[in-house]
């Protein structure tokens, strides 16, 4: 189990308590937070689920594979930051995670 | 005709279409009721994994939901499952439900979906023969997977093929039979077809195109053998059937709503009662990049008619209507489609298939106006947006993989 705080553009802030396996994405869809609309469901197919993470917990989301790379490429407002949520797995280890929203997923 | 003031909104389906609509009534700030009523024993659930991870045993079935119960219940989302309409009484604007329930509207919104083509032949009814539509279906397919089975598939389209790349990665022995002289004849272009009829050829699965279904043969209740054509019979543990769905609409033709291979929309979701709207497999709406009216089959399309419908109930500005697109996920192939590549004129290739990593650009009149993506987002990204903008581009800067997407994009933006 992990607390993650979704922060949207607006600096509102929702926290939600997700599940181990499930990914960041998911946790977001469950509890309709606002600018993750994740159409693809989580197959890493359409890049409507673009986070910026907290750089605290940067090394501890994973590494992005060869496919999200190049997803990132084309999504807008890319940061070095960016994630695509459906691809971070909740481990006990983001507990207290903290992702922003981009304003164009808004 | 203005509905913003509607207090009784009623969902006929349960599937994505629904789901999305719902969300996006309350996100709207919709106030009355909502109810969904689905034929389904599920709560809305995401069909895609079904011929995917889901059927591989790589995903729970609790991430298939869209949301857990409880978030129905927090938004006051009435939601009533196992349970068939029907008839519309468009004059007292009521839907009825089997078994005697009544439901009023202000606004009715149609998501009944689609459902499997039925094999016309003799065996179809046979145990161990399935559609693969729903959770159900892949509920009784699953037990069944058992690696050294005989698997018949009869259609070679995406779902036959994603479902045949799952069952031969179990280990079962195989068999794909296609009427057309290829593999997703009707959705894409030879060069894709002989593409991925190879890459399922060398992971040991036997794709016989050309071929034409006798009937199915049975012992004791079960099946037993897909018998062909020419009198061939194939032996057959468990026979999947994926020739295609047939748009459910007629629930609103017995009401006189204006129906043409599926229920026909404006924009905005609106059939041609004011009060009925139309959305996802079942409706069949205008194209606006293609100059044309048609029905899609996918989550992009469900999605955004769910929520150009619930806007147009609640006088909200129209979403903009994105570039169709689609994916299918077979082994470690990822194709992604933009775009809808009928009346192409030229196709330019990108990359090497031999690579298992390239692009298939389908243009008219020179006009990018589709693109079959094999492991290839910046080609499928990329696209999405000029096909939306209607841009020439010249074919070899498509086809020159020293050129990055990127700058192609500039190019025809510039």
């Amino acid at each position: 189990m992990a607390k993650i705080t979704y922060i949207s553009h607006d600096g509102t802030e929702r926290t939600v308590e997700a599940k181990n396996g499930e990914s960041v994405m998911e946790a977001a869809i469950k509890n309709s937070i606002p600018g993750i609309d994740a159409d693809c469901g989580g197959a890493c197919a359409c890049a409507t689920c673009h986070v910026y993470v907290d750089e605290a917990f940067l090394d501890k989301t994973g590494v992005q594979e060869e496919m999200e790379k190049s997803m990132l490429d084309f999504a807008e407002n890319v940061k070095p930051n960016s994630r695509l949520s459906c691809q971070i797995k909740v481990t006990d280890a983001l507990d207290g995670l903290r992702v922003s929203t981009p304003e164009s997923q808004h | 005709m203005d509905l913003s003031g509607a207090s009784k909104i009623v969902i006929a389906g349960a599937g994505q279409a629904a789901a999305q609509a719902v969300q996006s009534l309350r996100q709207g700030g919709y106030k009355g009721t909502l109810t969904i009523v689905g034929e389904e024993t599920a709560l809305p659930y995401q069909r895609p994994p079904l011929s995917k991870a889901y059927m591989k045993g790589e995903m729970d079935e609790e991430r298939l939901y869209f949301k857990p119960a409880a978030w129905y219940q927090d938004n006051n989302i009435e939601v009533i499952l196992s349970a068939h309409a029907t008839r519309i009484d468009r004059a007292a604007r009521q839907l009825h439900i089997e078994h005697g329930g009544v439901l009023d509207y202000d606004a009715l919104i149609l998501a009944t979906g689609s459902r499997p083509r039925k094999l016309p032949c003799q065996g179809a009814d046979l145990a161990g023969v399935h559609d693969l539509r729903t959770l159900s279906d892949v509920e009784r397919i699953r037990p069944q997977m058992v690696s050294g089975r005989r698997m018949v598939i009869i259609g070679a389209g995406y779902i036959g093929l994603e479902a045949a790349a799952v069952a031969c990665t179990m280990g079962l022995d195989v068999t794909v039979l296609e009427m057309a002289p290829r593999v997703l004849a009707r959705v894409t272009s030879p060069v894709m077809s002989e593409f991925y009829a190879q890459e399922h050829t060398a992971k040991g699965v036997k794709i016989l195109t050309n071929t034409a279904l006798s009937h199915l043969d049975g012992a004791d209740g079960h099946v037993s053998a897909a018998v062909l054509a020419d009198g061939t019979q194939l032996p057959a543990d468990i026979v999947l059937v994926g020739i295609g769905i047939l748009p459910n609409e007629e629930l609103a033709k017995e009401a006189g709503i204006a129906c043409a291979n599926g229920i026909l929309t404006d924009r905005d979701g609106r059939t041609s009662d004011p009060h009925v709207f139309a959305a996802g497999d079942c409706a069949s709406r205008p194209l606006v990049h293609y100059g044309r009216t048609g029905r899609l089959e996918s989550v992009h399309n469900a999605i955004e008619q769910g929520k150009l419908v619930a806007a147009a109930i609640l006088g909200l500005p129209r979403p903009a209507e994105d570039c169709p697109w689609f994916w299918s996920d077979q082994y470690d192939l990822k194709l992604q489609i933009a775009g809808l590549s009928t009346d192409y004129d030229q196709i330019v290739l990108r990359g090497d298939p031999g690579t298992r990593k390239f692009a298939a650009f389908y243009l008219r009149n020179g006009t990018l106006i589709a693109v079959d993506a094999v492991n290839s987002p910046p080609e499928f990204l990329a696209s999405k947006k000029l096909i939306m903008t209607g841009a020439k581009i010249a074919p070899e800067m498509l086809s020159d993989t020293t050129i990055p997407m990127k700058d192609i994009a500039a190019s025809a933006a510039a």
